[in-house]
């Protein structure tokens, strides 16, 4: 599936360097990616190859000392950070490796918390589903399937894969443009982590995102549109994909 | 992005530190509160003891001391001065009354007082109230008493009741003077003064006392043999003057002070007031200054559980910010946690001084004679109350500072 109604790619990085302080080396170096709208990409990288901070200039959590970041349509170099905090809040929905959820809150406000920081994303689950909640639940429902669970309780009770679940439902709600899941089924034993490959990509076909996937495993690399390695965006002389 | 609701949700979950968190802020703003409470009602009660009084006289002693035993009745007179004396000043040109006052001896534990009837007419407390009876009236026979609203409710005293009055100050004195009731014929108001915890007889009352009445008892009771003439008495303890204009009283308080026959001292009762007040100011400082103290601790002890949960929390934060929360949101979080604490802290403190308020108040009027009102804070408690929680927002903004710092260094790692 290759395509893009719009000509303008969905992230675009450029000689991008970046260091966590200003005495270390470079994290990132001579940077360049380039991914398209609707695009499924796969990046694969050992732990430490840089994959945690390429994902902190793309979120706007982090701005590189050179080079240019253009993440839906916006130049993060420009921006200031409270805007960059907003590009994240309406386009951006993530899936961390584990520990996703906030411990004092239930399964469906953890859902439903990017609609309290984005208004977009509020209206979106409200167009499609009447409600916040209602769509909460509808997400939650189609990942869960037939498992019963109370959405109220509490969320420390949920085994790893149900998390997830919660997370990826958090991440989809409000149908952000990109969904970026960092290493997401490590945590996961083998059934739990087809299950949740195949639920995340249906929804993800549903709501039409981007899908930005980081991974050190190469086993689920053949699920994607494109494989980008790590290596060719941090190290110098990297490769123009 | 409602932050109140997140704050509140996150609180809720450390419900244990949180509600201790708010329990000490409460005890510290009852002590804060508390002790302005008691400062500003003792300070108006001591101002409304006297009132309308221009002068009080006694023997030469200090001024402190002769306001605690005329008007407090507290401590003793030195010296008593003479009747003669007495009479001398209080027929002086100007001095539209005078009140005489003899002091010694006790009923039960409550002072006795011999006066004239004037005293009924002339005595003034607060502001410028004049004393009143709920019962009976004032004392017409030697034998008569009127006793203040505090002796009645505490010893269940009623008009017509025998009360015996010991000599000295003792209540189970053994030289109680058994074979001469008093009849109560009075009883006054309540004036939240120490009128209320007196007993008052006529100072032929207190002249009766102390006669040896071994040859007299049969003459009492056939009535006539006691007279007015043979009871006078050769001195009282002090005198309160009210003149006609206040212009005069430098002048006869002068007069006084430089009295040949005798020496006597007269103190302007506000002066006195306020000397006595300024003694009592030191230990109101020191109690406003533990209570300060207090409220530092609570607050320091609030700001370590903030920043020991912080560590806890990088993860929650991490979260919060790939969610979309700018730093301001963090930041928001964690003032309006410590904000809530601090709130529902000032607010059970209040709801806790009320109701100790409410259920000492005659427990603190009886032993102490203070009555303290439930009244809405004043403007000082006010002031105190909104510093506190101020005081709240700055104590937040260290944990909120540090968390920001923490989330610069994590960005959105949550692997920790």
């Amino acid at each position: 599936m290759l395509p893009s109604v719009s000509k303008t790619p969905l992230i675009r990085l450029d000689e991008v360097e970046f260091c966590w302080h200003a005495k270390a080396s470079p994290s990132i170096k001579s940077g360049k990616l380039c991914i398209e709208r609707q695009e499924h990409v796969f990046i694969q990288g050992a732990s430490g190859s840089g994959k945690t901070t390429l994902l902190n200039i793309i979120a706007g959590i982090v701005t590189p000392q050179k080079g240019r970041v253009e993440v839906i349509g916006q130049n993060f170099l420009e921006l200031k950070e409270v805007q960059r905090d907003r590009v994240r809040a309406d386009h951006i929905g993530f899936i961390f490796q584990q520990f996703n959820l906030i411990p004092y809150l239930s399964i469906l406000e953890n859902v439903t918390l990017p609609c309290r920081f984005s208004d977009l994303r509020r209206q979106n689950a409200i167009d499609r589903s009447g409600s916040v909640a209602n769509e909460a639940i509808y997400l939650l429902n189609r990942l869960y399937s037939k498992s019963k669970l109370d959405f109220d309780h509490n969320t420390n009770e949920l085994s790893v894969g149900q998390q997830q679940r919660v997370a990826a439902a958090r991440a989809l709600i409000g149908q952000p443009q990109l969904i970026i899941a960092d290493e997401p089924t490590s945590s996961l034993d083998y059934d739990s982590r087809q299950a949740f490959m195949d639920l995340l990509f249906d929804e993800i076909k549903i709501s039409g995102s981007t899908l930005l996937y980081v991974s050190h495993d190469p086993t689920q690399k053949h699920l994607f549109d494109r494989v980008v390695k790590m290596s060719t965006i941090s190290n110098q002389g990297s490769v123009n994909l | 992005m409602n932050l109140r609701l997140l704050a509140w949700k996150s609180l809720s979950s450390r419900r244990s530190t949180a509600i201790l968190t708010v329990v000490s802020i409460a005890v510290s703003v009852v002590l804060l509160l508390g002790v302005e409470k008691i400062r500003v009602n003792a300070q108006s009660s001591f101002a409304n003891t006297i009132s309308g009084t221009d002068l009080i006289v006694g023997a030469r002693s200090g001024s402190i001391q002769l306001l605690l035993y005329s008007v407090f009745r507290i401590g003793n007179a030195t010296n008593n001065i003479s009747w003669n004396s007495y009479q001398a000043i209080a027929q002086k040109r100007g001095v539209k009354w005078t009140i005489p006052i003899s002091l010694g001896d006790s009923h039960r534990g409550f002072r006795v007082m011999g006066t004239s009837k004037d005293y009924f007419s002339f005595y003034q407390y607060g502001q410028k109230r004049n004393l009143q009876l709920t019962y009976g009236k004032p004392f017409d026979d030697t034998f008569d008493t009127v006793i203040g609203s505090e002796v009645a409710r505490s010893l269940q005293y009623s008009v017509g009741d025998e009360v015996i009055i010991s000599h000295g100050l003792v209540s189970t004195s053994f030289s109680e003077h058994k074979d001469k009731p008093f009849i109560i014929s009075g009883i006054l108001e309540h004036t939240g003064t120490p009128v209320d915890r007196t007993v008052h007889v006529s100072l032929e009352g207190i002249e009766a006392m102390h006669v040896n009445w071994q040859g007299l008892v049969k003459k009492r009771k056939d009535g006539k043999t006691l007279t007015e003439a043979n009871l006078k008495p050769d001195s009282i303890t002090a005198f309160l003057i009210g003149l006609d204009s206040k212009i005069m009283s430098f002048k006869l308080q002068r007069y006084i002070n430089e009295y040949s026959a005798e020496p006597l001292l007269a103190i302007f009762p506000g002066i006195a007031l306020h000397e006595l007040w300024s003694l009592m100011s030191v230990a109101e400082q020191a109690l406003l200054i533990i209570s300060i103290f207090v409220v530092i601790a609570t607050l320091t002890g609030m700001l370590a559980v903030s920043l020991a949960g912080l560590n806890e929390r990088r993860r929650e934060v991490a979260i919060l910010r790939s969610i979309g929360a700018s730093h301001w949101h963090i930041m928001g979080l964690l003032i309006t946690e410590t904000l809530l604490l601090t709130l529902a802290g000032i607010l059970l403190g209040i709801a806790i001084l009320y109701s100790v308020i409410g259920l000492s108040q005659p427990i603190i009027e009886t032993n102490y004679g203070l009555f303290i009102p439930i009244s809405l804070p004043n403007e000082r408690e006010f002031i105190m109350v909104s510093i506190l929680l101020l005081t709240g927002f700055v104590v937040g903004l260290i944990p909120a500072y540090r968390a920001y710092r923490n989330s610069l260094a994590d960005g959105m790692s949550t692997r920790l």
